[in-house]
């Protein structure tokens, strides 16, 4: 039940300061379309940034640039790495 | 999403691999203690390339298996009064108690919905306006905001047949106090990816001003491998700290906004975990302020004590103490169709990560 999923935000409905209104974004993922919440998120979101959906809330907004970062961040861990590891390092030798 | 494939990719990983073996120049016995964690382990197959000197053990961190017998068994009792619909996470729905589960309760005639979001039971609320309708709340920190923006949501629409039980509960608390427990001897922990975006990393600095190497990361099995590699660095170096592999999620801080909805509605009290027992202020109560959204006051239950299904251990399963394959009943008399402990109902239940990926040892 702790399952959290980045979904894309494609429309925003509300306003982050006018709590008379529903705050609710359009999300997708794969495809799926679905409407969720965004009362407790921490960043208010644009439309074209992630948001890590949890039980129908959005509990935290990036933006791809910011996914994107870490993996270019276990990439260079990887290329740092002796060239032997890359060759002998194996899936499993276990 | 393309970005999450690049996690997946094997270039990636293997590298990854021969570099844990590389930083284990001392062993680590970790606990990790999300049940996304425990499912993403097994399933990216980690725990078999995993060097002898590593230990992973799963703690407390699926909230559906650490709901005590005598929570499940209020929730029956509720969802038995007439006039009442229950809205519940569908993973609550076998889960048993100490005689029967809230689908045995829907097979005698009580009002059982299964919902995908606290909101969702707010909306059955309205469309059934002559019924009580009760969300019967399960989780942790990243489950609980969604749940006071609930509340927030009724009492902004004056919905007034719609309460809560909660038995929301945090984290930190319990993990030191499992921490403290001499026999299990953990010197690292995998924090909980989902639970530190509203918390937030600085939450496990006490853990490691006590010695213990911290690291948050994600689910996908590079965020893994790299957590367990600063791991086994932080203790080959002998220099534990909280370290954030997950940044494009958690931040030191955490998120403050939902931090703050959580403190308006609830407040801190003691409650009982199963297998661990009760713990002090570990549990969040609603507020008498929102006194009209707790189910509790609004209903006549009495929370009984607690009887664990007989032959279970999922206790000693929940404090890392043992692995389900030692339960006498694992996969005979309890398995994920016919489930005897919560921790095989949950998806994400150690028995039933167990069960699942076939794990021997
Ligand atoms: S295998 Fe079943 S009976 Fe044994 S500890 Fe796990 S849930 Fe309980």
């Amino acid at each position: 039940m702790c399952l959290a999923v980045p979904m894309k935000v494609e429309q925003i409905e509300g306003d982050p300061d006018d709590f008379t209104r529903d705050q609710i974004a359009v999300v997708t993922m794969d495809g799926v379309r679905k409407k969720i919440r965004l009362d407790v998120v921490d960043r208010w979101p644009e439309v074209g940034d992630y948001v890590i959906v949890h039980a129908g809330f959005a509990i935290h907004s990036l933006v791809e640039e910011e996914a994107r970062r870490n993996i270019e961040l276990i990439r260079e861990m990887a290329s740092h790495m002796p060239e032997g590891i890359l060759l002998h390092g194996g899936g499993g030798d276990s | 999403m393309k970005h999450i494939d690049e996690y997946r990719d094997g270039e990636l990983i293997r590298p990854l691999v021969a570099e844990l073996r590389q930083s284990l120049t001392r062993p680590v016995r970790l606990m990790e203690v999300c049940g996304t964690h425990t499912m993403a382990i097994f399933r990216s197959g980690i725990r078999s390339i995993l060097p002898e000197a590593m230990e992973i053990v799963s703690g407390p961190g699926c909230p559906v298996c650490v709901t005590s017998a005598s929570h499940m068994d209020a929730f029956i009792a509720m969802a038995e009064i007439p006039g009442v619909r229950v809205a519940i996470f569908g993973d609550l729905f076998r889960v048993p108690g100490s005689s029967g589960s809230l689908a045995n309760a829907a097979a005698r005639g009580a009002q059982v919905e299964v919902v995908y979001s606290p909101m969702d039971a707010l909306e059955l609320a309205t469309r059934h306006p002559a019924e009580l309708v009760v969300f019967l709340g399960v989780g942790f920190e990243t489950t609980t905001p969604g749940i006071a923006a609930t509340i927030l949501a009724a009492a902004k629409d004056a919905v007034d047949n719609f309460c809560v039980f909660s038995t929301q509960k945090v984290i930190p608390g319990p993990l030191e106090a499992l921490m403290q427990d001499p026999d299990l001897n953990i010197n690292a922990l995998l924090c909980p990816g989902h639970v530190s975006a509203i918390i937030g990393a600085g939450a496990y600095q006490p853990f490691a001003d006590r010695g213990l190497a911290c690291v948050v990361a994600g689910f996908e099995p590079a965020d893994l491998l790299n957590g367990l590699i600063m791991l086994a660095r932080q203790i080959a170096e002998g220099r534990p700290k909280v370290e954030n592999l997950y940044p494009r999620v958690v931040s030191w801080e955490g998120n403050g906004r939902a931090r703050a909805m959580v403190e308006e509605i609830f407040e801190p009290v003691d409650t009982e975990w199963r297998g661990l027992g009760f713990i002090e202020r570990s549990g969040l109560a609603i507020r008498d302020k929102y006194g009209r959204y707790d189910a509790l006051k609004r209903l006549d239950i009495t929370i009984p004590a607690s009887a664990e299904p007989k032959g279970c251990l999922c206790g000693e399963i929940l404090k890392g103490k043992t692995i389900p394959p030692h339960c006498p009943l694992f996969g005979s008399r309890c398995t994920p169709a016919n489930p005897v402990g919560p921790c095989m109902v949950s998806s994400e239940g150690t028995c039933a990560a167990y069960h699942k990926y076939g794990q021997e040892t």
